[in-house]
């Protein structure tokens, strides 16, 4: 897998990604700096997928087991960062329906 | 083509959820689509690469998935900076060990890829210990040792960093070795980086970290050769970036400042406890029979919630006083300070979840002109955001920190536990202020007292002016 990736291309995926990323939080209101800090730390959670390339590749146990445990991380950040943020904005949503 | 058309599906509702994430009418819907993306991305790797590994994914899933729910369903809404920075360490390790393991795979890796992994374990690494020590400051588990505040740690850092990229180096010239090395020192260093920040400049370093996890990740990216990975830890560190700048703004705090000027600007010995709580003078305390007649007699109150009325988990008898008085015809607001609570945003969050009104939390831009024809204010576990000295004292550390005008009110109810200094360790010259009368207490036990006071005063007994129901 990790050879169809020429070095050009992926400069180019990094560079389009970080504009993009730049682009995307222009104006927040200070209500949203939490909820969107913690949004944004569960999609940096997406390590599991390199976790997850490990453990299929790996040749020794040892080296699934390292891959198990960086996946159980990722996913300890993805799920619970999820869920906490979706605790903080249903408060707010509760508010805008009444 | 299958796997990339799922690919390039996640990406876009990556890009969705993160823009979305911005405003509050669509922010839950985004944070929901983020997941799918992320879920998807799952999928699409699965069928590319076949299920090769199944237990130990499993493993990791179920433990891993299980702790994060079980901590997020659990944890109280005033601990989630802490939290947040815990998740975020998290993200640090796994970048931090998927790049380690990396190392061990059959066929090796290209230059690309060895740098990439490099970049991984540095950065992962500093995201990882530096979380953990936020984490600390924020629980209060640790301080800011004055040692850390001395101009020399500078120059241990910088040692550190440049021992980092010699490790580098050598590991680029074939010494695997050096690895071992290089994550130590990138562990200390993020120790050595965020020790100095103080508690209350945690919030930035926190959305700092944040950014930098999304960068480890994308340099995983590179090394398994994923351009969803790539794209997605590019976007998180873009982004992250940009709201440490809007952070640093809302709070009038320069980055470098936070950074490198250590607890609130100083580095010297003033910092802490030099200013200690017997220094007060001519201060007055009442009790809550007595604030409650004057808030009897008040037409607009507003009130000023901090992070102790959050310890004393006081927001929903702070609602309920509000409600009292709202009823005998007295306008109440809440003034929100951009830093109350202990991240921007935390205070509305709080605030939220007792079901206070929208449209009565107001920032701080808006109702500092107000103070002046404001009859009472009530400081309920706040403290250096309504700080007098932040405007007129140059020497004080708060000096430039925008603060909340409540000593322009007619009268000032501080309550507070003791005269106790503040989170940045800083005397408040708004105690000594004629205006003021501190109300000594538990903010919940003082706000339930004030409203038994009222009620025997026949506050809220008979419905005055309606319309206020709003």
């Amino acid at each position: 897998m990790s050879g169809h990736l020429g070095l050009s291309e992926a400069l180019w995926v990094l560079l389009l990604g970080s504009l993009l990323g730049l682009e995307l939080i222009g104006k927040v209101p200070p209500t949203l700096h939490t909820p969107l800090m913690s949004g944004a730390n569960a999609i940096s959670g997406i390590t599991l997928l390199a976790a997850l390339t490990l453990i299929s590749q790996a040749a020794s146990p040892a080296l699934r087991a390292v891959g198990a445990v960086a996946l159980g991380f990722a996913l300890f950040n993805v799920v619970g960062g999820f869920l906490v943020t979706d605790r903080m904005l249903a408060m707010f949503r509760r508010k805008e329906s009444t | 083509m299958g796997e990339l058309t799922i690919e390039l599906g996640a990406v876009l509702l990556l890009a969705l959820g993160l823009k979305g994430l911005a405003k509050i009418r669509t922010a839950r819907t985004a944070n929901g689509l983020a997941a799918l993306a992320l879920a998807l991305a799952v999928v699409g790797l699965l069928a590319q690469q076949g299920l090769a590994g199944w237990p130990w994914m499993l493993g990791g899933l179920a433990v891993g998935g299980g702790l994060g729910a079980l901590l997020a369903f659990r944890v109280a809404m005033t601990s989630m900076p802490e939290t947040v920075a815990l998740f975020n360490g998290c993200g640090g390790v796994s970048s931090l060990l998927v790049a380690l393991g990396a190392v061990q795979l059959p066929g090796g890796l290209n230059l690309l890829g060895q740098v990439s992994v490099l970049v991984s374990v540095l950065v992962g690494a500093i995201t990882c210990s530096g979380s953990l020590v936020a984490v600390g400051k924020l629980k209060e588990w640790i301080g800011t040792p004055t040692w850390t505040l001395r101009p020399q740690r500078h120059a241990i850092n910088i040692l550190m960093a440049v021992a980092c990229l010699v490790c580098c180096g050598l590991a680029l010239k074939g010494f695997a070795l050096a690895l071992v090395p290089l994550t130590v020192l990138s562990l200390l260093l993020g120790v050595g980086l965020t020790l100095p920040v103080g508690g209350a400049d945690m919030p930035v370093v926190i959305s700092l970290l944040n950014s930098y996890s999304g960068v480890a990740a994308a340099a995983a990216g590179f090394v398994v050769g994923s351009e969803l990975l790539i794209v997605a830890g590019a976007m998180v560190g873009a982004a992250g970036l940009i709201l440490t700048q809007v952070m640093c703004t809302a709070m009038n705090r320069s980055l470098t400042s936070v950074l490198f000027g250590g607890a609130l600007g100083v580095a010297g010995p003033t910092v802490a406890g030099s200013e200690g709580k017997e220094t007060y003078t001519n201060v007055t305390s009442c009790s809550p029979e007595e604030c409650a007649l004057t808030l009897e007699a008040a037409e607009r109150v507003v009130f000023v919630p901090g992070y102790g009325l959050a310890v004393a988990q006081a927001q929903h008898s702070l609602k309920e006083l509000a409600r009292l008085l709202e009823q005998h015809g007295v306008a109440v607001s809440y003034a929100i300070h951009p830093v109350a609570g202990r991240m921007p945003g935390h205070m509305n969050v709080l605030l939220a979840e007792a079901d206070v009104p929208y449209d009565q939390l107001v920032e701080m831009d808006v109702i500092n002109p107000d103070f002046p024809r404001t009859d009472v204010v009530i400081v309920l576990g706040a403290n250096d955001v309504v700080n007098p000295r932040a405007k007129s004292d140059p020497a004080s550390p708060l000096y430039g920190m925008p603060v909340l005008e409540v000593d322009q009110a007619r009268s000032v109810f501080v309550v507070k536990r003791s005269l106790g200094s503040g989170y940045a360790g800083i005397r408040n010259d708004l105690f000594e202020l004629p205006q003021t009368s501190m109300v000594f207490g538990d903010a919940k036990q003082v706000l339930q007292g004030l409203i038994q006071n009222l009620r025997e005063l026949g506050v809220g007994k008979v419905p005055v002016a309606s319309g206020k129901a709003s």
